[in-house]
């Protein structure tokens, strides 16, 4: 019975970094592959692929994801933006400047993820403790830098934006 | 890895999301905000033949309070929980709970509704259903249907859900002047599972225990009320000078086994300590 619901071919209709997207994808296809193999978008990385890792950090109607944890056909209707868009957009500018003054990227493999999730945490316009950024990106696993570059380039974000309460920019 | 192959299908009302699992059966499983499930299918510890996507669904969001029970939409995210008032002032246990679940990005998409349902025994929010007395509304093409958090969890990673069956809604009893709810987990890391939690409810009497509801998480199989050690603390007085008084309760409640790197005493260590942990901080949590 079962094989006569549902598709293997999905339909989708969403946003992406902006534009209108209309697609079909494969039921099977989660969201980082789907950006990678079909949109080219490359920039979403992949690391464990169940969760862990946190590299492959999108954001879905404003809120960080994991794209390997969302099935591609789940995003119709919605908002998606990645490391491409909200770098094209300036969104992520004051962050990247900090991690690059600052050396918060050494291979870069966690960089969009990271700096995705930076932005949730700057964009919510809470001020943070040291500890509580570690918190708030203890989703994304560096293995070279290390966190504390990091933190210091989330902190110093923070305490621009703070001075200049300027909204929009993170 | 990457998933085995399945077909998928939106449903857009719960009356046509019961009646698609109703005629997809066993091959037929629900997805919500997929933080676990797709976790699974990843690395095939699952093959589904048919996901039904029961994201979109009004049906089964929402929060409201009324006669004393805030009552939770299934896919109420783990993220609404830290953020809401009404869950703040009537149900802070779930708030305690939600910044131990995973991390902002999986807090995000994970939905209450999907954490009961998958019953993972490592899993804060069972714990929490259970502690708190919550009762959950089921629905299918039968008809809907009540059943106590108590009673629901069954075993590991199984439930009273029948094939078919959706949870709707969960109800959770508002915390009462005279209460207090503790909590505290030992994982890893920030955000890994639970080796060894605990949610706890309780009236309290001045520095007191009167009674007491406690339930743990990572060291069960299932969600289920701690009879032994609720029934041991009753009555203490807090702070508590030491654990003598609960020791032999958690080794009837709890019968850890060894595991590659924490053996089974480790584990009853743990939890004994966190125990008092627990109950220490119940006295400055009280509602008025």
């Amino acid at each position: 019975m079962t094989n006569l619901l549902g598709e293997e071919d999905v339909a989708i209709e969403a946003t992406l970094n902006g534009k209108p997207l209309k697609r079909r994808v494969k039921a099977r296809q989660h969201l980082a592959d789907f950006l990678r193999q079909d949109m080219e978008l490359t920039g979403t990385h992949l690391g464990c692929e169940h969760g862990v890792c946190g590299a492959c950090t999108v954001m879905i109607d404003g809120r960080t994801a994991r794209g390997c944890l969302t099935l591609a056909a789940q995003i119709s209707s919605k908002s998606v933006e990645t490391i491409e868009g909200l770098t094209d957009s300036g969104k992520l500018s004051r962050l990247q400047s900090e991690f690059i003054a600052r050396n918060a990227a050494q291979c870069g493999f966690c960089s969009s993820g990271m700096l995705l999730t930076a932005y949730e945490l700057v964009a919510s316009g809470r001020k943070m403790s040291r500890a509580e950024i570690r918190e708030f990106i203890s989703g994304n696993m560096c293995r070279c830098t290390g966190y504390h570059a990091i933190v210091d380039a989330v902190e110093a974000v923070i305490a621009k934006n703070a001075k200049t309460s300027v909204g929009g920019k993170a | 890895m990457k998933a085995r192959n399945f077909r998928y299908i939106r449903p857009t009302s719960l009356d046509q999301a019961c009646c698609i699992l109703a005629e997809g059966g066993g091959d037929a499983v629900p997805l919500a905000g997929g933080q676990s499930l797709l976790a699974g299918l990843n690395m095939r510890l699952s093959a589904p033949k048919l996901l039904v996507d029961i994201g979109d669904l009004k049906e089964l969001t929402g929060q409201s309070y009324e006669d004393g029970a805030v009552r939770l939409g299934a896919l109420t995210r783990h993220a609404e929980l830290l953020g809401s008032q009404v869950i703040q002032k009537h149900v802070p246990l779930l708030v305690r709970a939600a910044a131990h679940i995973g991390h902002v990005a999986i807090r995000n998409r994970g939905t209450l509704g999907g954490s009961l349902a998958y019953a993972d025994p490592a899993a804060e929010l069972p714990a929490c259903a259970v502690a708190l007395g919550a009762t959950l509304a089921l629905s299918s093409v039968v008809g809907e249907r009540e059943v106590k958090a108590e009673d629901f969890f069954k075993g590991l990673f199984e439930t009273e859900l029948k094939p078919g069956e959706l949870i709707v809604a969960v109800k959770f009893p508002a915390i009462q002047p005279g209460m207090a709810v503790g909590f505290a987990e030992l994982s890893r890391r920030q955000g890994d599972f639970a080796l060894v939690g605990l949610a706890a409810l309780a009236t309290m009497r001045r520095d007191r225990i009167g009674t007491a509801r406690l339930a743990y998480f990572g060291c069960v199989d299932h969600a289920k009320v701690a009879r032994a050690v609720s029934a041991a603390v009753t009555g203490l007085a807090t702070p508590l000078p030491d654990t003598s008084a609960f020791e032999q309760a958690i080794r009837q409640d709890l019968t850890p086994e060894d595991a590659t790197g924490l053996r089974a005493d480790t584990k009853l260590h743990m939890a004994t300590v966190l125990t008092r942990r627990v109950l220490n901080s119940l006295s400055e949590k009280v509602t008025p």
